[in-house]
Formats: C-alpha cells, structure tokens, sequence
C-alpha cells in the first residue's frame, strides 16, 4: 500500500493526539467537597477543565446548584454544561462523579456507590470531612484504585477498600513483631498527632 | 490590642471549620521533606510529609521546577523502605509529579524490581506508576513483563496491565498491538473485570478491522460475560457492527436484535439501560423493535432512585422526537414525575409529555411548567418553548394559554438566545394562528418597551410595521412606536421611523398624524434618522408636494429587496460616483427564480424574523424564497440544502416530472417539478402518493398537491417529511403521481365537465448522506486545514476493494461525500498508483467539514484510502466516518 503522499504535510501530530477512548465507559472527575464547597480530595481525568481555576470554577457551579437538593438517601443527578453529575452527600461530606453526557448513567453511579462505600469501610462509618481529613491518605488511595486515567478500575466497594487497606508488610521483609493491625493503629494516631500539633 | 485577635483564633478552632492541615506551608512542608533523606527512615512520618504534599498539589497548590525535581529525587529515596503503606504513597507521589524523560530513569528500576516482586500490590501499582511516566523507549525493555502480567493470575495485576495498554495505545499503538494474543486469552479471564478492561483493549486495538469487530461480537454474544461492565462494553460494540451492516437488512430481522433484546432481561440495570437505549438509537429502528426497550424504561420511571428515572425519561425524551406514539404509553409515568424533586426530571417529563399528549391536558401542563420555569436554566428553558410553539401550532385552538405563558416569560429575566426563541415563537404564532394576532402584537410592543436587546427591537418594529396596520385598530400601536424614537439608540430609532413610516402609508387616516411624528424626527441627533425622516415624508407626501399614496411607494416601503444580495454588493462597489444616478436595474439577476403555478393568497408573505438570507447566492435564494412563501413551511426553519433536480420520468412521455430535494434541519421537503405534455388533457387535484416504508426515519407531515396542470404549464407539488433533527437520516422513496384527467377541446380550450381518476408510475427517489453536506470550498485548503486544529480530527482506513482505476475510487468518494474538492485535487493522474484528495463542504447543523483523504492502490486494482476528518464538532467528524463506512 502506498500511503506515502499522506506524509507530504507535516501533521504527525494527528495520529499520536489522544483520541477518545474508544467506546468505553469513562469518567470525567471525581470530586470530595465539604459543606462549604471546599476541597477535601479531587481527581480529575479529562483535559475539559485545564487549569485550576477552571476546575475551582466547576466545582463552584455544581456545588452551588445542586447544595439545596436532598441526596442523603438515594444519589441524585443533573446536567452541567454537557456533563452529568451524579451526587450524594453525607454528614459534610458531598461527593460527585462527573462523566459526558452520553455516558450510562448508571455505570457513573456504580462508580459513585463505589466510592461512596468504600470510603465509609475505610473510615468505619464515622465518614465526615474532619475523619476524611485525617486519613486523606486513605481517601487518595482510594481514588487511585477505583479509576485509572478515566478508565473504571474497580467498583465493589469492599474489593477498594480492601485494596486501600491492605497494609502487611512486604512479602520479602521479615515479619515486624506487632500484628499488622496494630501497627497500622498506632501509625494513624501518629499521624493525627503530629497533623494536630 | 493583641488580645481580641488571639481571641478569635481560639474561637476558629472551636467551630467545625478544624482540618488538620490548618495554617499548613507549601515552604515549611518541603523542609519536611528532608526527612525522606534520613538514613533511618521513619515510614509513618514519611507517609505523613507525602500526605501532606499531596494535599497541597490536590488544593491546587504547584510546585516549581526546582521543587518538584528536589521533591521528586527525595521521594525515590524511600524505594529503600519496606514498608507497604509508605509505598504505596511514593507510587501516588511520583505519578502527580509526573517526572521529565532524565528523572524517569531513576525510579526505572526500583519500579521494575516492585513490577516482578513477589507482593502482588506491588506488581499492579508498579506496572500503573510505570507506564503512566514511561515513554516509547523505555516501553520495549519492560513490554515482556506487561504481556505476562495481561496473563498473570491475579486479576489485579492483569487489570492494571490491561487499563495500562489502553492508555499507552493512544501513544504507542505499535508496541499495544503486539498484546493481542495476550489480550484475546485476558477476554477468556474468570475474573469480571480482568475480562471487561481485556475486552476494552480489545476492541481498541482491533477497531479499524470490521470483520475482526464482527467476529469478537459474534463469539462474545454467544458465551457468558461476567461482569455488566463488559456487558455495557459488548453492547455498545453491537450497536456498532448493527450501523455498519445496516445496509443488508432489507430482507429480514436485524442481525444481533436478539442479543440486545436479551440483555433487557440482564440482572444488572446498568446492562439493562444500556440495552434500552442502544434499541432506540438504531437506525430506523421500527416500533416492534422499540417496544420492549420501551417498556423497561417505564418501569424505570416509577424507580425510587433518581439516577433510573433521569435516565429513563431522558431516554424517553429522546424517542418522542421521533416516535412519539411509542412513548405515549409512558404518559402516565410521566405525568407523575412532573412533580419530580429533581428539577431536571421534571422539565425532561414534561417536555416529553408537550411532544405526545393531547389536546386536553395542554392547560394543566402549561400551569405545571409556570411553577418551576424559575428554577432551570436557560438551555432548559428554550426546550420548552420550543415545545410549546409545536404544541401550540399543533393545538391552534389552545393559542390563548400558549400565548400568555409565552408573554409571561418573555418579562422574566433571560439571556438573548432565550428571549430569541420567545419572540421567534410569538412571531409564528401570529403568522399562522390569525386569532392569535392582535394579542401577539400587543404583547411584543409590551417587550419592546423595556427590552435590552437591540436586534430583537429592531426585527420586532419591521414585524410590527407589515402586521400593526393590517390590524382592525392600528392606531394604538403606534404610542408604542413612538416612544421608541425617544428612548432608544439609534439603530432602534431608525428602525421607529421605518414602521412610522409604513402605518402612515397604509392607514390613510393616521396620516396626518404619523406627518408630525416623522418631522420631529427631522431634529434627531443621528443622521440616518433624520435621512429616513426625510426621505419618508418626502414618498409619503408630508412635505406638501403632491403625492398619490400608491402602487410605487408601497412597493418601496414593503417591496422585499428582489436582487441577489452579492450582486448587488458588487455592483455598488463598482458604481463610480458620477452625474448618473446608480441604476438598480443594472444588478445582474443570474438566477431565474423558479415559475410559480399557484398563485399564493396576498399577504401570506414571509416575515419570520430569521436573519436575511446570507451569502451563497444561487438557486438556492430562489428555493429559499419559494419555501417560505408556503405557510406550512415556515417553521421547518432555515433551508439547509437543495439538491440539484433528479429525473423521476423518461425523456419525452407524457408527464415529465423531476424532483428537487429541500434539506432542512428536522425536515425534508420533495419539490416535484410537473408538466403535462398532452395538449388534450387537463390534470386536475394532481398529487405525488409517495411510499416511504423504505425510509424508516422520515414521516410524511405535508402534501400540497397542484388543484390544475395544464398543458405545458409546469407547475408543483411539495410533500414534506419530518425526520429527526439533525440527523442525517437516509432512505428510499417510492412515488406515484395521483390525478383526474379531463379531456380538453383543443380548438376551445374547455375542458370538459367529468374527469377521470388516473395514477402514473414515477421513479422511486433516495435521500443520500450527500444531500447533508453543502460542497463550499476554501481557498486555502491547508491554512483552513491548519486552523481548524486537530481537536475533532477522525482519521481511519478504509479498504474499497478492487476498483476499475484510482480516478473512479476517488470520484466515487467525492459523490458519496458530495463534498468541493480543493486544489484541483480531484483530478487523478494517470498511472499514478496513490493519490491525496483535499474536500471541504458545510454539513447539516451548520458544521464546516475539512476531508483529506490518502487513496492507494495496489496490482490486483484494491484500493484502499486513509480518511482524516477535521470540523468544529467530533460528532460531525464521527458522521463523515459513518458515511464512508456504511457507503
């Protein structure tokens, strides 16, 4: 095949520029705020939002808009500028999943629902933004293993949660004289110690 | 003075605003991370500083060069310790640092040692963190570990090999490709999501092979997917090898139908939904297709949770465009979600209900959307003005609720494009309900005493000069326009004059009045209110002079401007000032406007406020002009194309009939073009019985048949199809010409009393992808090309399988295309065995198109292409791609 003449303009760009991933399901941001709309933990995957004001800016307008609806009990869901956004909230706590409009509702729930429980599992039920704080730690590994570059990693909340909190030592190491729970105990109250100080 | 502020610091820290990252410093925390140099690593307090360092970047906090590249070296230092915990946050670290070519060697081999270590938590982050900072390089020293890590029993490992592949395949494909074998055996995994991320690959590296696509969605349709995630996946590729074989399901059920019509049944209401809506997105899918995918959206609709029934009614939305009776069965669903919490259910459903109800429930449903206009957004808005102006040309009984909810809104708050389409609604309002009319008026004289918008003041004072005199009190109008003349810039206030202008030459009574208005007038600051003062009183006779109120100067007044607008731009610019006035009649007319059989009842003129028609003068001004003189046309909107005329006869029999298709956005109008060659014969109630059961998409909204054909005087019949807006919907017309045939006397003339009902085969039509893309060329194809960016760029190949020769492959594509070839590069030339085709045209919806297309050709005459596709919109660029692909 002769496909030569093609190279005759300089455009090599055009073949390497990140397409969009095929057909695949995938997921814009995912956010944390608290009751104020402030940051706890963000992650975004996609190139719509560049700098950080333009992500401030959205965090801004969906914070506001949806701050009056009830999503304690069940998720909610609304458009903005051509996304959707699926929400729930606890306590301080809001969290959203940000996709393309034509995206599965659905799928962005599960990965909402994903998250949603998985951080509740790793702060043992005491899920409010001062515990998040306190074990962002916990929150950014969690976002590391639920999506990858937009890409759904996992969605069963125990399997994240699980994954985030598997803490034994490394396989090669010796085994450390404290059980591992123990240790990964006081190493926590460690951290708050030295956060509160 | 010290006192109150440490006061108030105490008080800070007993409100709930606590954080423990309270007062925390990009600065201090970088001391920090000194401790990452210690010889004794403490892990937990490391993990702490990383944390840390991590919140600040999460905060939007950036680090310079030289502190990221410090940060960065000292995070490598910590590969030293064992702890799990601790390195799990070097992983992250490194990957939000995102280190440069040089640094990546660094942690290069510390992360392949984690990427064969015995932990598999550390394979899986290792191989993530890996080839998240690796380049092409470095990638075919590490590509062995990642194919057995695709195979690796732990499905966390292969998951993150195989997520990783779909990332480096947008920039490595070469080296991706070669996985396949890995890849295939990963889709077989027991694991969900080893076989869903392995599938994702898949497909992705096989997408450009159909057969491959086909043969995957084949195989996989009949065995089991175990995760709905991959179940999602395997439909979207279905719904995808569904378009691309469409072309061959004239004889029988759709291919995959089956399979699709399955997974309704799936346990997972992600699967579920995703089947729903891949069943109403098919091509001219048919209602017995429709209605189980139908029915699980109803359910949907009455779920507790809110995610099911914004999906469901949104989907729902989506089909009453189409199929409304479809949806009608949701009717009921839907009226309770009218007073969903959720706003955006809410509008969704009542929308959808505004697009299938009926008659009576018009009025309950306008109540129901005043309640909760305020609330949405101005996108949401124009949706349901847009629906109530259908509803309201569908209910002309129902104008006076419509009407007043329209005027209600139009004094609310809104932006431009929202208070547009009011005004756009109300003006077809008055146009085509003649009820509606006075109150029409009145309420747009209302906006425009308080409107902010300049252009819809002056398109509402020219409306308002054609319809206020025509009405049984013109005189109160003209308060409204005077005031204008006050209060307004003076664009607005020229246009006052103008609509003055018109009242007084029409209403002989109001004359003298409308006198005195346009001479104070004559002191305007502006000079183009004052010329138009002067010029109006002057036709109009109000300086003294004798003139007759006649023929002359109402055509000046109202007469449409009957040029060609380039021509006459032209022509003025080439008019040399001189002792001879400049001669309109000078203005070449080109175009020869088409002859019109009917006569249309006066004042049935168009007057939509729509902009003038621009540029591309052509035959196409004339279609333009044509169209919008029949009233059943008029809110199809903007003509977007007209093909050229297509011969439905033979030459030389007895009727000749050609047909000329109308694109327009949401609709499709046939100008059949008749002449009865038979001097004996008078045709009468002449029709087209045009079969579009081959042309799923399109439904017949309108026929206006001819009332008589005479001998050798053509006349036409227009029938016009809805079809989804914006979509380039094709299919294939049979058309039958319908008539009573009368003899006639041909030495009187007369043509006798009874007539005789005949049909007359015509030649079947099609509406191609073509017919979507207006051929308007560049100049300069590679600036164009250039600006236009790669943003919404497609490219793919594509075999054409063996050709006649080069030249006859690459006119083929033009045609299917119907784009301009640029630079002359159209032409092939002889004996060369590739070629490159520059296209460039304007597709439905207003969207430029910029085509490059690399042809080949190899000994057996098999003629391949590259197609790369440029326009403002992806969607349009995937359209192009769709044409060639199922051409």
């Amino acid at each position: 095949m002769e496909m030569e003449r093609m190279n005759e303009f300089p455009h090599t760009q055009m073949d390497r520029r990140p397409a969009k991933k095929d057909l695949c399901p995938s997921v814009k941001n995912i956010l944390l705020l608290d009751s104020e709309g402030k940051r706890v933990a963000v992650k975004y995957y996609s190139d719509d939002w560049p700098t950080n004001s333009s992500k401030s800016a959205f965090e801004k307008s969906v914070f506001t808009k949806t701050l009056k609806s009830n999503a304690r009990v069940e998720a909610e869901i609304s458009m903005f500028e051509n996304n959707i956004v699926i929400y729930k909230f606890v306590q301080d706590l809001h969290f959203f999943v940000t996709g393309g409009d034509d995206e599965n509702e659905l799928i962005l729930a599960t990965v909402l629902q994903g998250f949603f429980d998985a951080v509740a599992l790793l702060l043992r039920n005491n899920v409010d933004k001062r515990e998040a704080l306190e074990n962002l730690d916990l929150i950014l590994l969690c976002l590391d293993e639920i999506v990858d570059g937009g890409m759904v990693l996992e969605t069963d909340a125990s399997i994240i949660a699980g994954k985030v909190a598997t803490h034994n030592m490394d396989a090669d190491a010796p085994l450390s004289e404290q059980t591992i729970t123990q240790a990964w105990a006081t190493a926590r109250e460690h951290l708050t110690r030295t956060l509160l100080s | 003075m010290a006192q109150p502020l440490v006061k108030k610091d105490d008080d800070r820290d007993d409100e709930a605003e606590y954080s423990p990252f309270l007062g925390i410093e990009k600065g201090a925390v970088l001391q920090e991370a000194r401790v990452f140099n210690d010889p004794q690593l403490d892990a937990r307090r490391c993990s702490q500083v990383i944390t840390k360092l991590l919140y600040l970047l999460n905060q939007g906090e950036t680090f310079t060069k030289v502190e990221a590249t410090e940060v960065f070296f000292a995070v490598t230092k910590l590969f030293q310790s064992r702890d799990i915990g601790l390195r799990r946050m070097v992983y992250l670290m490194i990957k939000e640092l995102s280190p440069s070519a040089d640094e990546v060697i660094i942690v290069t081999s510390s992360l392949m040692k984690d990427m064969n270590s015995k932990t598999d938590m550390y394979r899986a982050n290792a191989i993530r963190v890996l080839c998240r900072i690796t380049d092409g390089t470095l990638l075919t020293q590490i590509e062995r570990y990642l194919k057995q890590a695709i195979v690796d029993k732990n499905p966390v490992v292969a998951s993150a090999a195989l997520v990783s592949g779909i990332h480096l395949l947008q920039t490595n494909p070469e080296i991706v490709k070669r996985w396949s074998n890995e890849v295939q055996e990963a889709v077989q995994s027991r694991a969900a999501l080893v076989q869903f991320h392995a599938l994702g690959l898949l497909h992705q590296i096989r997408q450009n092979d159909r057969l491959a696509v086909s043969k995957l969605v084949t195989s996989l349709t009949r065995g089991t997917v175990r995760s709905p995630l991959a179940q999602c996946l395997l439909i979207r590729y279905t719904s995808q090898v569904i378009r691309e074989s469409a072309t061959n399901t004239q004889t029988g059920d759709r291919p995959f139908y089956d399979f699709l019509e399955g997974c309704l049944r799936h346990k997972a209401e992600m699967v579920i939904f995703e089947a729903a809506r891949a069943i109403t997105e098919l091509n001219g899918v048919s209602s017995r297709e429709l209605t189980p995918a139908i029915t699980v959206l109803q359910l949907f609709l009455s779920s507790s949770k809110p995610v099911l029934r914004f999906a469901a009614v949104r989907t729902l939305n989506k089909v009453a465009m189409t199929h409304p009776m479809a949806v009608t069965n949701c009717n009921i669903d839907m009226e309770s979600l009218i007073s969903d919490q959720n706003r955006s259910i809410a509008t969704l459903a009542i929308t959808t209900l505004l697009k299938t109800g009926n008659e009576s429930s018009v009025e309950r449903l306008m109540k129901q959307i005043t309640n909760f206009m305020s609330d949405i957004a101005d996108e949401f808005k124009i949706v349901v003005v847009e629906a109530i102006r259908s509803l309201c040309l569908k209910f002309p009984l129902k104008y006076r609720s419509l009407m007043n909810f329209l005027s209600n809104i139009l004094r609310e708050e809104g932006g431009f494009e929202y208070k547009k389409a009011i005004v756009d609604s109300i003006v077809i309002l008055i146009r085509d309900i003649p009820d509606a009319k006075e109150s029409g008026l009145l309420h747009l004289c209302e906006f425009i005493e308080d409107c902010e918008f300049t252009y819809l003041s002056t398109q509402i004072l020219h409306f308002l000069g054609i319809e206020g005199p025509k009405t049984s009190d013109p005189s109160k109008y003209i308060r409204y326009i005077y005031n204008r003349v006050h209060l307004e810039n003076a664009t607005v206030r020229a246009s006052a004059v103008s609509t003055l202008a018109k009242f007084g030459a029409m209403v002989d009574s109001l004359k003298p009045r409308i006198f005195v208005l346009l001479r104070r007038c004559l002191f305007d600051s502006d000079d183009e209110v004052r010329d138009r003062a002067t010029l109006y009183l002057n036709t109009l006779g109000g300086d003294g002079s004798v003139v007759e109120t006649d023929k002359d100067v109402k055509d000046f007044l109202f007469g449409s401007l009957d040029l060609p607008l380039v021509n006459f731009e032209t022509s003025l610019k080439n008019y040399e000032p001189s002792e001879e006035p400049f001669d309109i009649n000078s203005v070449p007319m080109e175009i020869k406007s088409q002859p019109l059989a009917e006569k249309k009842a006066p004042g049935k003129k168009p007057t939509g406020l729509g902009a003038p028609p621009t540029a591309p003068a052509s035959t196409v001004d004339a279609y333009e002009k044509l169209l919008s003189a029949i009233p059943e046309f008029a809110d199809f909107g903007k003509l977007f194309k007209s093909s050229a005329p297509v011969e439905l006869t033979e030459a030389e029999t007895e009727y000749s009939v050609n047909v000329v298709k109308h694109v327009f956005d949401g609709h499709v109008v046939f100008q059949y073009n008749c002449t009865n060659t038979i001097p004996e014969q008078l045709l009468e109630q002449v029709t087209v019985i045009v079969d579009a059961s081959e042309a799923e998409e399109f439904s017949q909204v309108v026929t206006k048949p001819l009332r008589a054909l005479p001998y050798d005087t053509p006349g036409q019949i227009f029938v016009a199809f809805e079809k989804p807006d914006g979509v380039p919907a094709v299919g294939k017309f049979s058309n039958m010409l319908r008539f009573t045939v009368k003899e006639v006397d041909t030495t009187t003339g007369e043509a006798e009393e009874d007539g005789v009902e005949d049909e007359y085969q015509l030649e079947e039509l099609e509406v191609v992808a073509a017919d979507y893309m207006l051929r308007v060329g560049v100049s300069n194809f590679r600036n164009a090309w250039e600006n236009m960016g790669a943003d919404c760029e497609r490219v793919d190949e594509y075999g054409l399988g063996p050709r006649e020769s080069l030249a006859e492959a690459v006119n083929a594509v033009i045609n299917l295309l119907g784009m301009q070839p640029c630079e002359g590069s159209e032409v092939v030339a002889s004996n060369s065995r590739s070629h490159t085709c520059l296209l460039s045209g304007v597709y439905i919806g207003n969207v430029r198109v910029l085509v490059r297309i690399a042809f080949g050709i190899d000994g057996p005459k098999e003629v391949a292409m590259k197609l790369a596709v440029r326009s403002e919109d992806e969607t349009v660029s995937d359209a192009i791609h769709e044409i060639v692909a199922s051409g």
